[in-house]
């Protein structure tokens, strides 16, 4: 019965993690499938770099600009939202709210002359994009703490830091992970594109294929990216329900 | 003392200080030898004696002293903006000078100094106009009117020297892309519009409709856009290689087609789930009142439920919009067409200005669409209430 439930809870993300591993790990034996859409004479798998590389690198940028843009967001936030930074507090909610309608794609093209070519541009628009959600939901998450549970945290003679690793940031912790989830869903889309400017990851497949009018190519790079986003969704939502409910 | 002290703007206080840097230890300007060649900085140091120049630094300094005072939030604002529109100036009248003995192909393009202190200012500006706390109307005429002058600066040749405006006139068809950018845009909202509305009245009335559709549209949602795009390819392509009539009508793997379909896929989520949370959040008094003054379904519906969901809905409508807009200069990759288009090409000729002609006006557009989008919500909120 319980071993039921686990499978309905985990069984879409197991078949998707299923799929995404075939595509990575036996891309070379999809090739009788990927043939008849690649042109004559070309292949049909992409192989100037292994996809299971692919993948490392797509990932690796994705952590690092979010794990950076986390630990900066979350800690702007507490700022704004104590009296010291209260002067902050208005204009750092609305260019939050201005940011986002940034389009990451022009973010990612004003990196490049600053720092040229290759994976740094990428990594400087994740952390930029990767900074709004997680900042506007922690503001949210930390303003949602109801005024008497602090009152009472204050009462139970809790230091200002006890106060807020204790009480505060597990209240606020389920909508800070909704935060990051989105940053993380923008990032790998991002990151694909962040191919056109030489960052290594998985759009260079996807664009590799465009150029080359290979839609093998692009068949096979798009659903890797596609189930890798799906996945790390569906992971963020379970570990959502988990401190929601806890 | 102390009572002056209280009065300073801590923001205000860092964003001077941090211009005051930017504009003595930053280029304002660099001189290229050529489009493509990284140039050397030009500082202010060699720029400050033009007249120009005279007329705008002292302004400059009052606006950074007016920003340090958390009560001037008029001077803040008025001589910010003034001092930003002489800098423009003051950098046109600079650019002959300092091509006046360089080889034809010389350029001058904006450096480092400039774009830190037109994103200062331009915060300095936003944070005066959010404290002011003005009506939406009024707010929007006034942004709309400071974006004008500046416009207005830049067809009156002032810039032309300088190498984005010099990009600019090499592209011919810089407003058609303009246009098709923003056909592209209303081309995917509106059918999402017409499905989504509908579609999300049904699953604000039927959970098992609700149940159904929302999770295969935030499925969609977190697809991303250049897999989207490129997955749209493949049976698009396909149809037009078996029905080559298709093509004719533009039905293709490349192009705009499957950045159309794209845009309408990803739209669908935030029209649908909003209209569905706006008609949730109805008084149920407003609706039985409604019902006992003898409305019909079909009267309730457009007299009461909509007008009165607007508000949630339009706010659906600004994360599309402005999504959208970013969105399309992605297509660009695939040759949609629009103002990715130069970003693209930029990027392969490494020619920063083209890059920033694509990538500039695709955030402005945004910037227009979601303050245009927020007034309206603002208004119909007023109203509503």
């Amino acid at each position: 019965m319980k071993f039921q439930q686990q499978l309905r809870n985990w069984g879409g993300s197991l078949v998707i993690l299923c799929l995404l591993l075939y595509l990575t790990l036996g891309a070379d034996s999809l090739e009788p499938l990927l043939r008849p859409l690649a042109p004559e004479n070309a292949p049909a798998i992409y192989a100037r770099n292994s996809f299971i590389d692919l993948v490392g690198w797509h990932l690796l940028l994705v952590l690092i600009a979010i794990s950076t843009a986390a630990v900066i967001a979350i800690l702007a936030a507490l700022f704004v939202s104590r009296p010291a930074g209260a002067d902050f507090l208005p204009l750092a909610r609305s260019l939050a709210n201005l940011g986002q309608t940034l389009p990451p794609v022009a973010v990612l093209a004003l990196a490049v002359p600053a720092v040229g070519f290759g994976s740094w541009p990428t990594l400087i628009a994740l952390f930029l994009y990767g900074l709004l959600p997680i900042f506007e939901n922690t503001l949210a998450g930390l303003g949602s703490v109801p005024t008497t549970v602090k009152d009472a945290a204050r009462g139970l003679g809790m230091s200002p830091l006890q106060r807020f690793w204790q009480v505060e940031l597990p209240l606020a912790l389920p909508l800070i992970i909704t935060g990051i989830r989105l940053s993380v869903i923008i990032s790998i889309g991002t990151a694909t594109i962040g191919s056109t400017v030489a960052a290594k990851g998985l759009g260079e497949v996807i664009i590799a294929g465009i150029l080359t009018d290979n839609l093998a190519f692009v068949l096979h790079g798009g659903l890797i990216v596609a189930l890798m986003a799906m996945l790390l969704d569906g992971l963020f939502v379970k570990l959502e329900r988990r401190f929601a409910t806890a | 003392m102390l009572s002056v002290l209280r009065r300073v703007d801590r923001l205000g206080l860092t964003l001077s200080l941090a211009s005051a840097l930017a504009l003595v230890l930053l280029p304002l300007v660099n001189l290229q030898p050529n489009r493509i060649l990284p140039g050397q900085g030009v500082a202010l140091s060699q720029l400050w004696q033009q007249n120009s120049f005279l007329i705008f630094l002292p302004l400059f300094l009052l606006a950074l002293l007016s920003a340090t005072f958390s009560r001037w939030l008029w001077p803040r604002l008025m001589i910010s903006a003034a001092a930003l529109l002489l800098l423009i100036i003051a950098l046109g009248n600079s650019t002959t000078l300092l091509l006046e003995d360089q080889p034809p192909f010389a350029r001058v393009s904006l450096g480092s100094g400039f774009w830190t202190l037109l994103l200062l200012l331009g915060l300095l500006m936003t944070d005066a106009l959010i404290k002011l706390k003005m009506a939406p109307l009024p707010r929007l005429a006034l942004v709309a009117i400071y974006l004008g002058a500046i416009f207005a600066l830049l067809a009156s040749g002032l810039w032309d020297q300088i190498s984005l405006m010099l990009e600019y006139h090499n592209q011919e068809r810089f407003w058609q892309q303009g246009g098709r950018h923003l056909v592209l845009v209303a081309g995917s909202i509106l059918p999402a519009l017409l499905i989504g509305v509908p579609l999300g009245i049904r699953c604000h009335r039927s959970p098992r409709v609700r149940a159904a559709i929302l999770p295969v549209l935030s499925l969609l949602q977190t697809i991303p856009s250049l897999a989207m795009f490129g997955l749209l390819m493949i049976p698009l392509s396909l149809l037009a290689t078996s029905f080559p009539l298709l093509s004719e009508f533009g039905i293709r793997g490349i192009g705009a087609a499957p950045a159309l379909l794209a845009l309408f896929l990803y739209s669908l989520l935030p029209i649908v789930s909003n209209t569905a949370a706006g008609f949730d959040g109805l008084d149920p008094a407003v609706l039985q009142a409604a019902k006992g003054m003898g409305m019909s379904r079909r009267q309730r519906l457009w007299q009461v439920e909509l007008p009165l969901a607007l508000p949630v809905m339009l706010s659906g409508l600004r994360i599309v919009l402005t999504m959208n807009i970013g969105l399309v200069a992605v297509a660009g990759l695939i040759g949609g067409g629009g103002y990715g288009t130069y970003i693209f090409q930029g990027l392969g000729q490494t020619a920063t200005d083209l890059v920033l002609l694509g990538t500039l006006p695709t955030i402005l557009l945004a910037f227009i669409a979601a303050m245009a989008i927020d007034t309206l919500i603002a208004l119909t909120q007023r109203e509503t209430r």
